[in-house]
């Protein structure tokens, strides 16, 4: 099974590897050892910077008792020409299977093209990111009981992340109300909110942060990405728009949760990490009992029921 | 025919009828002729049809186009009417059906594709997600391609 948008699960998939990382948690966080991945190898292939995503590939194919292949952009073939087709040949024999972050979209189902391993995409240019999407779910899951019908508003740069293209198809699927808040050059690209209307969902897209938080079940926020602005001076029209601080929460729902995939650069005042509605650094180690359960998809291998 | 035949009748080759006024140019440029090759071609823009108004005509002799030739036309030219013409009769008539999928026809307009770098193996993929409304996207960034950037990107 190759994850290289949310289109390639149905909504009985998502939620059944919810259930598998819902299983994984102890193995997750430590507290149970069971090697199901023992012998199989895992190649994290970066053509991009990351360190969640990367990291936490690396420690879930290692708490499953398997092994972990690093490329790197810097010093390998591909500074010297290296196409990602003959990349990809070569990992083919090398791993069981991989999982590609890479500045050009469209570069994961390309390399899932080239080769027969599975194929995870973690991230390719401003396309798709469904791996984040999985562990946003679980999370959102986690805090609110369900994924279904829920009122959420995404933040920041919806033109450019990834992120927050993948989890608004998938939350489109699930029936959400989504409240788009992006300054006018960063809004959503028109040919994915057409999809998302086209499968039902209610859309509203603002540029005011506050006035559309109050309703909301989850608020997530994005970080306007420097690297994304072909121009810097365009970046430091919009950097910094939109942050929130514990003051602005004295209306919310009392379980509002806040979420980011980060890095934050000032999107979320420090003075909220200690409340109720700080999701963030949850949302970041559930990545890893999400990332266990694909991984174990990926490879055809059942999770027991009861892990102790 | 009451109207006079503009370019006589060709022995053998392909006739290319009732394509919409105006896109004959492009027609001959999804086919790759180029007048490179030296059987005649006789190209007819803007006459009267009583089918659709006014057309252009394409005249390919002593060539007969492939279904798979054909069905490039369908992104400009999708009701032309095709005959196969051998000994100056028609011996086959062709429909141009627009498939699923755009193999090496056109690359991906968007300029962050993957497909961008020419050193990439794999073929140029465009999908037809939807005929009407036409909707086309790339395989790979999934990006939507309009016609004109489609004919802007031919291979």
């Amino acid at each position: 099974m190759d994850l290289i948008t949310m289109d390639d699960l149905t909504n009985e998939e998502a939620i059944s590897l919810l259930d598998d990382a819902e299983r994984l948690l102890p193995i997750a966080r430590g507290d149970a050892y069971l090697p199901l991945l023992k012998g199989k190898v895992l190649a994290n292939l970066f053509f991009e910077n990351s360190t969640r995503t990367r990291l936490s590939f690396e420690t879930s194919m290692k708490r499953l008792g398997g092994e972990v292949l690093n490329l790197s952009e810097v010093g390998s073939s591909v500074k010297k020409g290296e196409t990602l087709y003959d990349t990809m040949q070569m990992i083919d024999g090398y791993a069981d299977v991989a999982v590609i972050r890479h500045p050009r979209q469209g570069a994961a189902q390309y390399a899932a093209d080239a080769v027969q391993i599975p194929i995870m995409n973690a991230g390719d240019g401003a396309g798709n990111h469904p791996t984040q999407t999985l562990l946003d779910l679980f999370t959102i899951r986690q805090g609110q009981g369900k994924i279904d019908g829920l009122n959420v508003v995404m933040v920041g740069d919806l033109r450019y992340g990834r992120t927050a293209h993948s989890l608004s198809h998938a939350l489109s699927r699930f029936g959400a109300s989504l409240t788009l808040v992006s300054p006018e050059p960063l809004k959503m690209p028109s040919e994915i909110v057409r999809d998302l209307k086209s499968s039902g969902c209610h859309i509203e897209e603002s540029e005011d942060l506050l006035p559309a938080i109050s309703s909301a079940d989850v608020v997530y926020m994005t970080r306007i990405q420097r690297e994304r602005f072909p121009d810097e001076a365009e970046y430091e029209k919009v950097a910094g728009i939109y942050t929130l601080k514990a003051e602005d929460l004295r209306s919310v729902q009392s379980d509002m949760m806040i979420m980011h995939p980060l890095p934050r650069v000032n999107e979320i005042h420090p003075s909220i990490d200690a409340t109720s509605h700080a999701w963030y650094f949850k949302q970041a180690f559930n990545g890893v009992p999400t990332r266990m359960a694909l991984l174990c998809r990926s490879l055809g291998i059942d999770i027991p029921e009861a892990i102790v | 025919m009451s109207e006079m035949r503009r370019v006589s009748a060709i022995c053998n080759g392909t006739v290319i009828d009732h394509i919409p006024s105006g896109s004959a140019v492009q027609v001959m440029r999804m086919l790759h002729i180029d007048g490179s090759h030296s059987n005649p071609i006789s190209l007819v823009m803007n006459v009267p049809s009583s089918k659709v108004g006014s057309k252009d005509v394409l005249k390919i002799e002593d060539r007969e186009l492939s279904q798979e030739e054909l069905d490039r036309l369908a992104l400009i030219a999708p009701s032309a009417s095709i005959a196969i013409i051998r000994n100056y009769g028609v011996a086959e008539k062709r429909q141009i059906e627009l498939g699923s999928e755009l193999v090496n026809i056109a690359r991906c307009s968007f300029f962050n594709c993957i497909t961008q770098n020419p050193n990439e193996p794999l073929p140029h993929r465009l999908q037809v997600v939807s005929q009407d409304p036409l909707e086309i996207r790339c395989a790979y960034c999934g990006r939507a391609q309009s016609v004109g950037e489609i004919i802007e990107s031919l291979i």
